[in-house]
């Protein structure tokens, strides 16, 4: 049967249900498992391919050696598109895609994000190797 | 006082104003509240991505294609990804297949449901708005929970998909259809049955059959002319031709004919997404991909929500694709736009915009070059380019050949 207001009864029976909104942030909200979240960098299952670096669309990455079978990441939560290619490239899954959404920052600086390994025991970490142009 | 309604007025309606979601510039001839004419203009938007995407390797450009657009990001990484797989002569696991078709309907579910809200909410009926956006969130969350993200989910790759759907997913996918199943056939109802939205779609944005076919509409707009167009029967791709479905069409062309066309295709992807499912079939995610793409160029058409989607691919044998072309859907249907508000009322102008719906920064890639005056299209060299950008920009009060040396082209390029 055609008439006007039609959802009239959907509307008043919506004011008994609970909102569809969530109270973020008062309730924390957790992601699917899947989630892109953050990078996580494990530096001690590094062998230094490079190929994250190769793939990352935004060049948010970039491994460099600092010793023997040593490598750190610089990683640019800023550049980073969470496509998570890196994590998908890596073949000794030295990088992780967290849950961790928050990563709205007023400092540009602390979005970029240094991973160490273990310092290396005996000298100092030599000069970047400098191989890329 | 007849002096002044003679006149006709032609005012712009963009590239910044409130009926439009994104910037694009219509300039619409008046005469009193009916349009008379309506100039489109496009490229407020470009972002030169099929550009950036030569200086990519394929795998880079993978996730810069998929984000042409938020809404029909799928749409497009599959396109871009067809048209590659063509040229390596990679053959698809059938579960990839699949799972693709899978994401790419659940992808039209959630494009539709905005659809329809974003549609109420320009008839002024904001209550229908709510209510689908609030069930879109169904599909969002199957999506996120999928793929990884709510949008730009990066679930194809070169050679199969990245991501599973496991049993536990599966059966909540079956769940959420029945709920939304539930919600549409109630849409439906009060899309049929309520008399305000009736009266405000019906007649509005009239595109005859005729006419659909002369300027080329695509997708649900060409449907609701009675245009039986559609890739997934037409040019079956992924695995579209292994699944039974019904093509929506509707003969009423008009604004409501397309609101029942795209309810009508929620239903029919219920269906889809279900039988897919049911037979989904076992064995590898993806065949490797190698990351030199060899010599070939090809075409490759893509049912995008909003309607055909074409990309265009060349390789010539390196890591990166030496040409990207991509047709989105919306510059399809904007002739057509034009042609449906003339004679109309101005206040209808809104909705028939979002009638096609309208994505413009997917559409703003093309650069048309006229001679000024003759407006006839001509062959010229970069240096001839580079020397008449510099010559317009000195027009408009900027010598750009004294702010920076960069500007300056090599003869050689």
């Amino acid at each position: 049967m055609k008439h006007p207001g039609r959802m009239v009864r959907q509307v008043l029976s919506s004011m008994l249900r609970k909102p569809a909104t969530v109270r973020y942030p008062f309730v924390k909200v957790t992601m699917p498992k899947r989630f892109r979240g953050r990078l996580r960098f494990y530096a001690e299952r590094c062998i230094g391919c490079r190929l994250c670096m190769r793939d990352c669309p935004t060049d948010a990455i970039q491994i460099r050696k600092i010793a023997d079978k040593q490598f750190e990441a610089d990683i640019d939560m800023a550049k980073c598109i969470y496509c998570a290619q890196c994590v998908d490239s890596c073949p000794k899954k030295a990088l992780e895609s967290t849950l961790d959404f928050e990563l709205a920052q007023l400092d540009r600086d602390k979005l970029r994000q240094t991973f160490r390994g273990q310092p290396p025991a005996s000298q100092k970490p030599p000069e970047d190797p400098q191989d890329k142009p | 006082m007849s002096e002044i309604r003679s006149r006709n007025v032609t005012i712009p309606i963009g590239p910044q104003h409130p009926a439009l979601k994104e910037p694009t510039s219509f300039s619409v001839t008046l005469s009193g509240e009916k349009i008379l004419q309506v100039g489109v203009r496009l490229g407020y938007n470009h972002r030169g991505i099929e550009k950036a995407c030569e200086s990519r390797s394929f795998i880079q450009s993978l996730y810069l294609i998929e984000r042409v657009c938020g809404i029909c990001s799928h749409s497009h990484s599959s396109c871009f990804v067809q048209a590659v797989e063509e040229i390596a002569g990679l053959q698809l696991p059938p579960r990839a297949m699949y799972l693709r078709t899978i994401v790419a309907e659940l992808e039209r579910l959630h494009s539709h449901l905005l659809w329809l809200g974003v549609a109420g909410h320009e008839i002024g009926f904001d209550t229908l708005l709510m209510y689908t956006w609030r069930d879109r969130e169904i599909v969002m969350d199957l999506l996120a929970a999928i793929t990884g993200n709510r949008v730009n989910y990066g679930m194809n790759t070169f050679g199969g998909v990245r991501r599973d759907i496991s049993h536990e997913q599966k059966a909540d996918i079956l769940k959420a259809m029945d709920t939304l199943e539930e919600r549409t056939k109630y849409y439906i109802s009060v899309a049929t049955e309520e008399t305000t939205l009736i009266q405000r779609l019906s007649g509005v944005g009239v595109l005859s059959h005729d006419d659909a076919i002369r300027l080329g509409a695509v997708g649900p707009t060409a449907r609701a002319s009675n245009v039986k167009r559609d890739i997934r029967k037409d040019d079956p791709y992924a695995a579209y031709d292994q699944v039974p479905f019904d093509l929506i069409t509707s003969d009423c062309c008009d604004v409501y004919g397309r609101t029942l066309v795209r309810v009508g295709e929620l239903m029919e992807s219920y269906k889809l997404i279900r039988h897919l499912l049911n037979n989904l079939p076992d064995g590898p995610l993806a065949v490797k991909a190698p990351r030199k793409i060899p010599t070939g160029e090809a075409v490759s058409r893509y049912e995008a929500p909003r309607g055909e989607d074409v990309h265009y691919v060349r390789a010539n044998g390196s890591e990166k694709p030496d040409r990207v072309k991509v047709r989105a859907p919306t510059l399809a249907n904007v002739q057509a736009v034009a042609h449906m508000l003339k004679d109309r009322y101005l206040a209808d102008l809104p909705i028939v915009v979002a009638a096609i719906d309208p994505c413009f920064s997917c559409t703003d890639r093309l650069i048309d070059l006229t001679r000024d005056g003759d407006g006839r299209c001509d062959v010229i060299t970069w240096g001839q380019l580079h020397d008449y950008s510099m010559r317009w920009y000195k027009g408009q009060g900027m010598d750009l050949a004294k702010l920076n040396n960069r500007f300056k082209c090599g003869e050689s390029s």
